[in-house]
């Protein structure tokens, strides 16, 4: 039985076994349904083999969708538990994992898997590609996500889940102070999720660098592929940290390394280090796409070109920089000494300059601007005030001199929180909104959605702003619990009806899907909101080959340019098109990464090195597959344009 | 036959063996640890610059240009990452 008792979990309660049960009964559930109604050939052909660029878009959508309420149902656990002084919901060691498992499957489940979804879908379609440059491959960067992803969220009913929070610093994330297997699915499974997104990083700086169509410049490309371009970049350069970090952890967990204990030469702050020299330009590599898709809605419902195209550029480009060389803010209470405080400092200041340029030139677009209020429009007017606020704090967390009054409270979960969610989960669901009638051919309830917002947006500053009180009064973040006299009873329980609130708005996001599905008209125009770039210049739904004929692009807003100043986007006749084949190759790969994965978690190395001989199998079936892909004829793709509304001019 | 001849290629060969057995050297010679790392550090780079220019044809195409901004703007990212590291882990810590 020795062998099986390592699966168990190491601190069960009512809570692990009813989702134990639920994740059983939700299996057999999707299994038997896809069975009862003989979808397995159709789920198999058209989505786990898919190399489509929009189909691969909208499984991040629904994998970000489900791992928001995943990390949402922890949120309101940790609300609940502290809300009440001494409250006793939850005990110190699953609210150490609840708060771990929030913040691992909120960045890297969640946000990642949003942006990603958001840049698969539009970016080809911006420039007016046919797909991504290594369509197999991004098919693998999907794949390795989902599977990573999969693995860590099966931590909490077999063995464990990892307890050392998101940052997983040493020495406490060690074997010595960690010692169920939480920690090692923390390790692999957000190294599994990285390479694809690593790959992911590559396919659209190739994509966009050598893609874009005729004419279009790189100065001329617009603000959303510009940020998902530098994006990318910071992405090739960051992850790779921590690949090395993880792996380091991974070989001081599994092998007993020594690059992070404290004996033996070990530096336990050189993960720490490490993790920020990655987790810095993380935060950048999250809000760059959001601060594009704003730049994408402003211009869109104010009905003005965006206010000063070369200062954003410069911008984000001046950020991507800077966001490798503030790290050490994380960590200014480490002891390092008041000189190296102070260059961190200065250069973490220095960031608020290019946040500030764009800010402006988001409100200078919308100055004099004919403003429509919509769903998306309200998401990037709401971001401004509440974004303002979490930045204007941390400019003060960025003091290194007064950082040690904030360090490690619950001002500091304030600050993060008003800047992620007002820079990322709002920017999400703005584009969420505004690109939804491309993606699936109607337009979201413009009245749920309000709602939506106003819940959100209200729920945000009720539950994030006593924070900042109950931070600057001492709370210090983590603690499952306090007492009484302390005072910090009433700043937890607003804290709590706001997270009730965000909740709400979350569950009318998921109603407006199901009733626009069902109520929503299709009889739409392929370019509902009047927009001004390339990804509403096709057919809705888009094609396969995205656009019959390549767009002829003269400037940033080249749609807009041939529905107003008689700009010809669509010149010559149909050619035959290239399209690449389907392959069922990565979707097994990553299974067998998973495998691999949980059989690394628990040290059971003969299966290990099985899936290891399968993952080397894939690797040569790819090298000696010969694969051309297939052509649409002309003829076939007259009619698919006739049927879909006529050739587009 | 002067044309035919990759001049270019087999003077790069014999550079990269040349850096190699520099590099070997400090294995084989007695040198402090200061000297030694230097040398190393010093062949690892030329020998890779070496290998991407005349071998993996870094400047030969159109895209030479994104190719070497990218190259510089890893080199810049690294260097920040390690000294920064550097300074924050023990030349900066009290």
């Amino acid at each position: 039985m020795d062998f099986f008792d390592r699966f168990a979990i190491p601190h069960p309660s009512p809570v692990i076994y009813a989702s134990m049960v639920a994740i059983a009964l939700t299996l057999v559930a999707i299994v038997a349904g896809v069975t009862y109604t003989k979808k397995w050939g159709y789920l198999w052909r058209e989505w786990l083999t898919t190399v489509d660029h929009k189909r691969i878009g909208m499984m991040y959508l629904i994998s970000a969708l489900l791992m928001l309420f995943r990390g949402g149902a922890d949120a309101i656990m940790m609300r609940a538990q502290t809300a009440l002084p001494e409250n006793t919901l939850l005990d110190s060691q699953h609210y150490n994992e609840i708060f771990t498992t929030h913040g691992v499957v909120m960045i890297i489940f969640m946000a990642m898997a949003f942006i990603m979804a958001l840049m698969n879908f539009v970016v080809p379609l911006q420039i007016g590609a046919r797909d991504v440059a290594f369509p197999r491959l991004n098919a693998l960067s999907f794949w390795l996500y989902f599977w990573g992803a999969m693995l860590f969220n099966i931590s909490f009913v077999i063995g464990g889940s990892p307890d050392a929070g998101w940052t997983s610093y040493f020495p406490l994330a060690g074997n010595e102070f960690s010692q169920s297997v939480g920690t090692n699915y923390y390790m692999i499974a957000i190294q599994i999720a990285g390479l694809g997104t690593l790959i992911t990083g590559i396919n659209f700086i190739v994509t966009i660098l050598k893609m874009r169509a005729p004419g279009m410049k790189l100065m001329k490309m617009p603000m959303f592929t510009w940020s998902a371009l530098i994006t990318n970049l910071i992405i090739v350069f960051a992850f790779p940290v921590l690949t090395v970090a993880l792996a380091m952890g991974t070989i001081d967990r599994l092998f007993g390394g020594n690059f992070f204990t404290t004996t033996d030469g070990g530096m336990d702050m050189l993960w720490a280090n490490l993790f920020w020299v990655w987790g810095h330009p993380e935060v950048y590599i999250l809000i760059l796409p959001a601060f594009g898709i704003y730049s994408e809605i402003i211009p869109t419902f104010a009905r003005r070109n965006l206010y000063g195209y070369k200062s954003m550029v410069a911008s984000i480009v001046l950020i991507s920089v800077l966001s490798f060389v503030v790290w050490v803010h994380h960590f200014f209470t480490m002891g390092q000494g008041a000189m190296v405080n102070s260059i961190f400092s200065i250069t973490t200041m220095a960031i608020a300059i290019p946040t500030g340029i764009k800010i402006f030139n988001w409100l200078f677009t919308l100055w004099k601007g004919k403003i429509t209020i919509t769903v998306p429009m309200l998401y990037s007017l709401g971001f401004i005030p509440i974004f303002t606020i979490g930045g204007v704090t941390g400019v003060m967390l960025g003091m290194s001199a007064a950082d040690y009054q904030y360090h490690n409270t619950m001002f500091l979960v304030a600050h993060f929180h008003l800047v992620i969610i007002p820079g990322v989960v709002f920017a999400m669901l703005a584009g969420l909104t505004y690109w939804w009638p491309k993606m699936f051919g109607f337009m979201l309830n413009e009245r749920i959605g309000k709602l939506s917002f106003w819940l959100i947006s209200i729920g945000t500053c009720v539950a994030f702003f006593p924070m900042f009180i109950s931070g600057l009064d001492g709370q210090a973040r983590r603690m499952y619990t306090y007492s009484e006299a302390t005072g910090f009873g009433i700043w937890n329980m607003i804290s709590f009806v706001g997270a009730i609130m965000l909740a709400a708005g979350f569950v009318t996001i998921v109603y407006n899907i199901y009733y626009s599905t069902r109520y929503a008209s299709r009889d739409i125009s392929s370019d509902p909101w009047d927009a001004r770039s390339l990804e509403w210049a096709t057919h809705t739904p888009v094609p396969d080959y995205n656009f019959a004929i390549t767009p002829q692009v003269n400037s940033s807003e080249a749609f807009w340019d041939s529905k107003k100043n008689g700009h010809k986007l669509f010149p010559g006749n149909y050619k035959e098109i290239h399209m690449p084949n389907n392959s069922g190759v990565p979707f097994i790969m990553s299974a067998i990464f998973f495998v691999l994965g949980f059989a690394l978690v628990f040290s059971i190395w003969i299966l290990a090195v099985i899936a290891l001989l399968g993952i080397f199998a894939c690797l040569a079936h790819r090298s000696f597959e010969q694969d051309h892909g297939y052509h649409i004829p002309v003829e076939e793709v007259k009619e698919t344009e006739e049927k879909l509304g006529g050739a587009r001019q | 036959m002067k044309e035919l001849f990759p001049r270019k290629q087999v003077m790069g060969f014999v550079f990269s063996l040349v850096l190699t057995i520099v590099a070997l050297l400090v294995y084989f010679l007695d040198m402090s640890f200061a000297v030694g790392m230097t040398v190393l550090l010093l062949t690892a780079f030329t020998q890779a610059g070496l290998q991407l220019i005349v071998f993996m044809h870094a400047g030969e195409s159109e895209d030479r240009g994104s190719i070497y901004l990218n190259i510089y703007y890893g080199v810049i990212i690294a260097l920040l990452t390690v000294f920064g590291t550097l300074l924050a882990m023990i030349w900066g810590y009290v």
